[in-house]
């Protein structure tokens, strides 16, 4: 069966900083991996690269069996893999409702379709009644989910979601996990970079876990919170011989 | 070819050089510091250059001494600009800023055509038609004076931010503003300084290079031009890539005088820029890009 | 609404009955920059890729028209039309340099700028093309070369131009492609994520409003009955060009039309009062100070802040 991603060997250095070195992973399809690691790890990288705004050195990314490296961002947003940046990029004189139609226009050219698909989103993310409201004034967790709604409109296969937990209280951590179960459920792929660590854990199917560029520990959540690897990487080796066996 | 013309045209353009590296420092510094991009940077070198024609018309100052006041009178209409304009949208759009600039620009060399005419001008120094023989070459006297001063003036502006406190303080803010915030910088009147600093630069370059080139209000466009010019080349916010792109570019525009026709000229400066922004080196996109 | 656009427009069209052969004039090039305007919009105001160097089109639409008529006897009225398309290639050109390249913002603008100036001097040095004094019209007042004895022609097709320009915008602006241009405007990354290919749309926008402004070359031209370099393809065309979209609101429909009606006859109460000799640049210094002034005060121009208010006093 073939993985609806599969990057192997992706690398990529900036100067003579290595940001992602030879890293494998793969995606299945209606999988929940999380991805996840200290700051630095790579992991936003690791979202560039797999969503073409950024060219590896080295490697391979097939999305669907095909190969995506050198595709532009829209092309590769149109064949079915969509991501939200870590920082969320309204356009900011746009309502909610004409953001999210922008993602939309990608699967439905014609206007009035596009609108009626946004507002379908943009009941489904939660944020129907702030649907005409200017993007600028939203609040944090709304423009989170604004991002989602955006990227979702384009109806993908795979979602990459970049901290979209971060900055939230922990109503908005619960509200925003149960959507994406939501989402999740509805069949679409996910791949969640989270520092929010019980968040990841309930949600991921399987965890990767990076440090500097490399993939340490990859399997189930406890396996890999559990993992001596992680430990270090998150905390320093003292911990690791403290924990136990 | 005739090896003395070439030859000439490389030490004048070199001389000539100074001075394009003091207008091409000037614009860096503002760049560096504010990422503003001072689009009316040529015309106000213009204002320098006929506040240096007035104080030797009306006062009979030679611009060889002059310079100094030109660059203080740029000074403060840095600040004012700075100040006034500037630092109220300094975190708009880039659009904005631009259009601002172009705003200023406009004023600024229409009320040059205004006060003094569209017909070009040329200022009168007591060492102006002096000339020496270096060698196989000729040498103006002027153009020497121009270069010296040019260039003391330069290495005084590098040490002014190498080692004074002030200057150290606009290379933190220009570094990294946050930073210097959190040490106390008081960003907005660095700002103003450098913008003021900046424009003090070509006021003085205008004054320096009024007895040599001959000047008229819509000279403003092609400098700012070459200036671009020349920072973008030097690379945008290095002193070091200005100063030595100023001299690099006087000397290709030199020597293009000797092998084309005049008119050329800009046609050379125009195309050149076209090039540059599309062969930049990396660095600098990934600079402009945030 | 609607209403008002309908009485506006049959007012247009029935005031050159009562109108001053002055007044006309005024009238005509109110349209005429409005037409300029609307063609920038596109570009410069939707996609918010700012163009400084637009005269470069109207030059290049004007000195094409100009010389198939007079060399090779081709009607200006098709003339316009090989006029605007190579126009629209020269866009297309620095279009594409500019967006494959990915030059953004300042750089974009000094792009244009450059090879509008490269333009001017080039066709200042080319003797074929009237060097430096440029070329003249004779005038014939016969309408199949584009020459009207009546002024009131010139007003009507004035009319048209704007309003064939605001046609085009507002179509674009309705349908995925105006939309498109709205969002890579706003952030073009943000875009690209949302399936947006921002190098063709860029494109596009540029050729269509290379095109345009083009076929107002051919007007001038022939309005004129004279053609400089400096005038056609210089920096103060240029100006005038987006000062009305910027400050009547640059990337509305309503706006670069607003801006004109506002501008147009400011600049020209300030030729005649100011103007003549030496006091020429005067009108200048006055945009020079409404674009610091729009900048400050009215970033989004003056429409966007009109519907505001208008909107604002309607609501109980």
């Amino acid at each position: 069966m073939t993985p609806l991603l599969e990057a192997r060997g992706l690398s990529r250095s900036f100067g003579g900083l290595r940001a992602v070195a030879g890293l494998d992973l793969t995606v299945a399809l209606g999988e929940m991996l999380g991805l996840i690691g200290p700051n630095g790890a790579g992991k936003t990288t690791v979202f560039n690269l797999l969503s073409g705004f950024l060219a590896p050195d080295g490697g391979d990314v097939r999305f669907n069996g095909r190969s995506i490296v050198g595709l532009p961002p829209h092309a590769i947003c149109r064949l079915g893999l969509a991501r939200t940046f870590q920082i969320t990029r309204p356009f900011a004189r746009m309502t909610v409702l004409e953001n999210v139609r922008v993602g939309a226009l990608a699967r439905h050219p014609q206007t009035p379709e596009a609108l009626g698909r946004a507002r379908e989103v943009v009941e489904r993310v939660g944020l129907g009644a702030r649907a005409g409201v200017a993007a600028t004034a939203l609040t944090i967790a709304e423009r989170k989910r604004l991002e989602l709604a955006r990227a979702l409109a384009t109806e993908p296969a795979l979602l990459l979601l970049d901290e979209v937990m971060a900055g939230l209280n922990p109503t908005e951590v619960e509200a925003i996990i149960r959507l994406i179960r939501d989402v999740h459920a509805s069949g679409i792929a996910v791949v969640l970079i989270e520092h929010n660590m019980r968040a990841v854990m309930t949600l991921s199917h399987r965890i990767v876990a990076l440090s500097f560029g490399e993939k340490i520990a990859e399997g189930a959540p406890a396996d890999v919170a559990n993992h001596p690897k992680v430990i270090e990487a998150y905390l320093g080796d003292e911990y690791v011989r403290a924990a136990p066996a | 070819m005739d090896l003395t013309l070439v030859l000439q045209g490389l030490v004048s353009g070199l001389l000539f050089g100074g001075v394009y590296s003091l207008m091409a420092v000037g614009l860096t510094l503002i760049f560096g510091v504010m990422r503003v991009v001072n689009f009316a940077h040529g015309d106000m070198m213009v204002w320098g250059m006929y506040l240096a024609y007035v104080l030797a018309a009306r006062a009979g100052v030679d611009p060889y001494l002059s310079f100094v006041v030109c660059a203080g009178a740029l000074f403060v209409l840095g600040l004012i600009v700075q100040r006034g304009l500037v630092d109220r949208i300094i975190a708009a759009p880039h659009e904005m800023q631009i259009l601002l600039m172009l705003g200023v620009a406009l004023v600024l060399e229409n009320v040059a055509l205004m006060a003094f005419g569209p017909e070009p001008t040329r200022v009168r120094s007591a060492l102006g038609g002096a000339a020496l023989w270096l060698g196989p070459v000729f040498v103006d006297v002027a153009r020497l004076v121009t270069f010296a001063v040019a260039v003391a003036l330069t290495i005084g502006l590098s040490l002014f931010l190498d080692r004074t406190d002030a200057g150290r303080m606009i290379r933190a803010v220009a570094d990294n503003t946050y930073g210097a915030l959190v040490i106390g910088a008081d960003a907005r009147r660095v700002y103003a300084v450098a913008f003021g600093v900046g424009a003090a630069c070509v006021g003085a370059a205008g004054a320096l290079v009024s007895p040599i080139l001959p000047f008229q209000p819509s000279t403003g466009l092609s400098l700012s031009v070459t200036s671009f010019n020349i920072v973008i080349i030097g690379g945008m916010g290095s002193l070091t890539g200005a100063f030595i792109g100023g001299l690099l570019v006087s000397v290709a525009e030199s020597l293009g005088a000797v092998f084309l026709k005049p008119s050329l000229k800009e046609l050379m400066s125009f195309s050149l820029l076209i090039l540059i922004l599309l062969v930049r080196p990396a660095g600098l996109f990934g600079r402009r890009a945030l | 609404m609607k209403w008002l656009l309908v009485v506006a427009l049959a007012a247009l069209l029935a005031l050159p009955a009562v109108l001053s052969s002055y007044a006309l004039t005024i009238f005509i090039l109110i349209f005429f920059y409005g037409f300029l305007g609307q063609a920038w919009n596109i570009v410069g105001g939707y996609a918010g890729q700012l163009s400084a160097g637009h005269a470069a089109f109207v030059g290049v639409g004007g000195y094409t028209a100009t010389m198939l008529a007079t060399s090779a006897g081709l009607t200006p009225w098709l003339g316009m039309f090989v006029g605007a398309a190579l126009a629209g290639l020269l866009g297309a050109i620095i279009g594409y340099l500019g967006f494959r390249f990915g030059l953004r913002g300042f750089y974009f603008v000094l792009l244009t700028v450059a090879f509008a100036e490269i333009c001017r001097v080039a066709v200042s040095n080319i003797d074929a093309l009237g060097g430096p004094l440029g070329l003249y019209i004779t005038f014939t007042g016969d309408p199949r070369q584009f020459q009207f004895q009546d002024a009131r022609v010139y007003y009507y097709i004035a009319l048209a131009l704007m309003l064939v320009a605001t046609l085009v915008a507002w179509a674009i602006g309705r349908r995925r492609f105006g939309i498109y241009l709205a969002a890579i405007r706003e952030d073009e990354t943000a875009a690209e994520a949302s399936g947006v290919n921002a190098f063709k749309y860029k494109m596009l926008a540029m050729v269509v409003s290379s095109f345009l402004t083009g076929l107002g070359g051919t007007f001038y031209a022939f309005y004129l009955f004279s053609l400089q370099p400096g005038s056609l393809f210089g920096i103060p065309l240029s100006v005038e060009i987006i000062i009305r979209p910027i400050v009547g609101g640059a990337g509305t429909l309503a706006g670069p039309i607003l801006g004109s009606f506002i501008l147009t006859p400011l600049a020209e109460v300030s030729r005649l009062y100011l103007g003549g000799g030496g006091l020429h640049g005067a009108h200048l210094i006055a945009y020079g100070v409404l674009l610091i002034a729009v900048v400050l005060f009215l970033p989004e121009g003056a429409y966007p802040r009109l519907r505001r208010a208008l909107q604002r006093s309607r609501r109980p």
